[in-house]
């Protein structure tokens, strides 16, 4: 069997064999991390998005934010001092998809939540050149403009609760409430505030 | 881990070991040992493969890697979580942790020799205001501008006109704990009228020429002294208890024209500072504090 020739020319076999040979890794490295504590429960004090945050969650991936800013502090004297306590797995287990992201060309927003006023938020994400006149950032000034479309939040809601959130019958019910006439601009910031703020930025 | 998550981590890197050096070991044994001119017995377009064996080099790398392998289940945590974490006791955190204690040593006698300096104090020493220059320019500059100079609803560090005061303990509290402005929103009570008669009489306060009638500056300073008097004071000089900025000076944190300060009449503002206390910690905070100071000190 352990024959060049005999695994070259049995694709079936070979496949399998691949398939073995590939799995290690991810049986070893990723599947114990779905079902061990310190990474599928939540930190003390996480609660789930709000149905504005929530929609402000999708105004970040649908910016593609994520291709530009990590949502990740790694343990690392530099990256602690800079940014706040390092992330922890537990709180990003209402995330679907989570958004640590792989690239920084802006700053890391894990801990962005309440360190800056909205109105900042606001005036930056406007035109980011209006307070920080060196910033390469696009400016989102349509996010002023569109509005949330309400009649969807509660299904979102729901989806995600049978993913494991555990939003409430109320939370669903009064989602559309929540989010109505608001515009991208109050959700993505809603949903900036937020960041990070569970665990305390303390050093 | 619980112990089942930990066994299947061994058992599964063991066995993928195992099996990876059984495989070298198995197919080594059937590699002809010679080069030679024999091919392995296939041609496409012409072109065939000796079927000579690895190259020893080759072999001694991956033979090494399956040593270092080994050393490196022995002094660091991988093979069995959480029931043996390698006999270096190597942790992420563990390393983060004496990375800053390290850099503690070093600093934290210079933070703490200016924590213990005035502000005042600190105005003679060049490093200090340096340092804090540094933070306020990774942290305050985004709102203030690296000149410190603001812009629209972010005020100016460098004029000595403080909304909540300008000595060196209220620049200190307001960095530490932050800062909410109170301004409501007036539309509603004063109505459209209200609002543009009050907004001529506020400008008109700091000189501007308003072109107003003394007819609509005088149902201004009626509608004034009732309800913007008892923060802004009588005389429009402010009150930086409340946040209330003086308003007979030329400077306008939400614009000076007619259609500004109806805007801020009509809805309100509500200027945030954030607190900087648990994101900087009072040492920084206090060098930032001697920094903002050091802008202004010399139109005290």
């Amino acid at each position: 069997m352990f024959n060049h020739e005999t695994v070259e020319k049995n694709i079936g076999l070979m496949i399998v064999l691949i398939v073995l040979g590939i799995s290690f890794g991810g049986l070893v490295e990723i599947v114990p991390l779905f079902n061990i504590k310190q990474t599928t429960e939540p930190v003390e004090g996480l609660k789930p998005y709000t149905a504005l945050q929530l929609e402000g969650r999708d105004v970040y991936i649908k910016e593609g934010c994520v291709g530009c800013h990590s949502q990740m502090i790694r343990p690392l004297r530099a990256e602690v001092e800079r940014y706040g306590h390092y992330s922890v797995a537990g709180e990003s287990v209402y995330d679907y998809p989570f958004l640590w992201g792989s690239k920084r060309t802006g700053p890391d927003l894990a801990r962005v939540g309440q360190r800056y006023s909205d109105e900042w938020h606001r005036a930056h994400l406007y035109n980011p050149r209006d307070v920080v006149p060196a910033s390469i950032m696009p400016a989102y000034p349509h996010l002023m403009d569109n509005v949330i479309d309400e009649s969807i939040t509660p299904k979102k809601m729901e989806a995600l609760s049978v993913l494991g959130v555990p939003y409430t019958a109320e939370d669903i019910a009064s989602a559309s409430e929540d989010v109505r006439g608001k515009t991208e601009m109050d959700a993505l910031i809603a949903y900036l505030q937020g960041l990070g703020t569970a665990l305390t930025q303390k050093r | 881990m619980s112990s089942f998550w930990s066994g299947w981590v061994l058992i599964l890197t063991l066995a993928c070991l195992g099996l990876v050096i059984f495989i070298l070991f198995a197919t080594w044994k059937i590699q002809r040992k010679n080069t030679t001119e024999e091919t392995v017995g296939h041609e496409f377009d012409g072109i065939v493969e000796y079927d000579n064996p690895m190259p020893m080099w080759w072999i001694g790398l991956f033979l090494a890697t399956l040593i270092f392998g080994g050393i490196y289940f022995v002094l660091y945590p991988g093979i069995f979580p959480g029931k043996f974490d390698g006999i270096l006791g190597w942790t992420s955190i563990g390393e983060l942790e004496g990375d800053q204690a390290k850099h503690k040593e070093q600093f934290q006698p210079l933070f703490s020799k200016y924590a213990n300096m005035s502000i005042e104090e600190l105005q003679s020493e060049p490093q200090a205001l340096n340092m804090g220059k540094r933070i306020f320019l990774n942290n305050c500059a985004l709102c203030h501008g690296s000149d410190a100079g603001g812009t629209f609803g972010f005020p100016s560090l460098t004029d000595d006109d403080w909304v909540w005061g300008g000595s060196a303990d209220e620049i200190e509290t307001t960095v530490l704990d932050g800062r909410t402005g109170q301004m409501p929103a007036w539309g509603p009570v004063l109505g459209e009228k209200g609002v543009r008669n009050v907004s001529l009489y506020a400008r008109s306060l700091s000189g501007i020429d308003t072109g107003a009638t003394s007819k609509e500056l005088q149902a201004g300073k009626t509608a004034y002294d009732t309800t913007c008097a008892v923060c802004h004071g009588a005389d429009g000089k402010g009150n930086k208890l409340f946040g209330a900025p003086n308003l007979t000076d030329d400077v306008w944190l939400f614009g000076s024209s007619q259609a500004q300060v109806e805007y801020t009449v009509r809805k309100g503002r509500n200027g945030v500072m954030p607190p900087w206390k648990d994101v900087l910690g009072k040492d920084k905070v206090h060098l930032v504090t001697g920094y903002v100071y050091s802008l202004t000190k010399d139109k005290k």
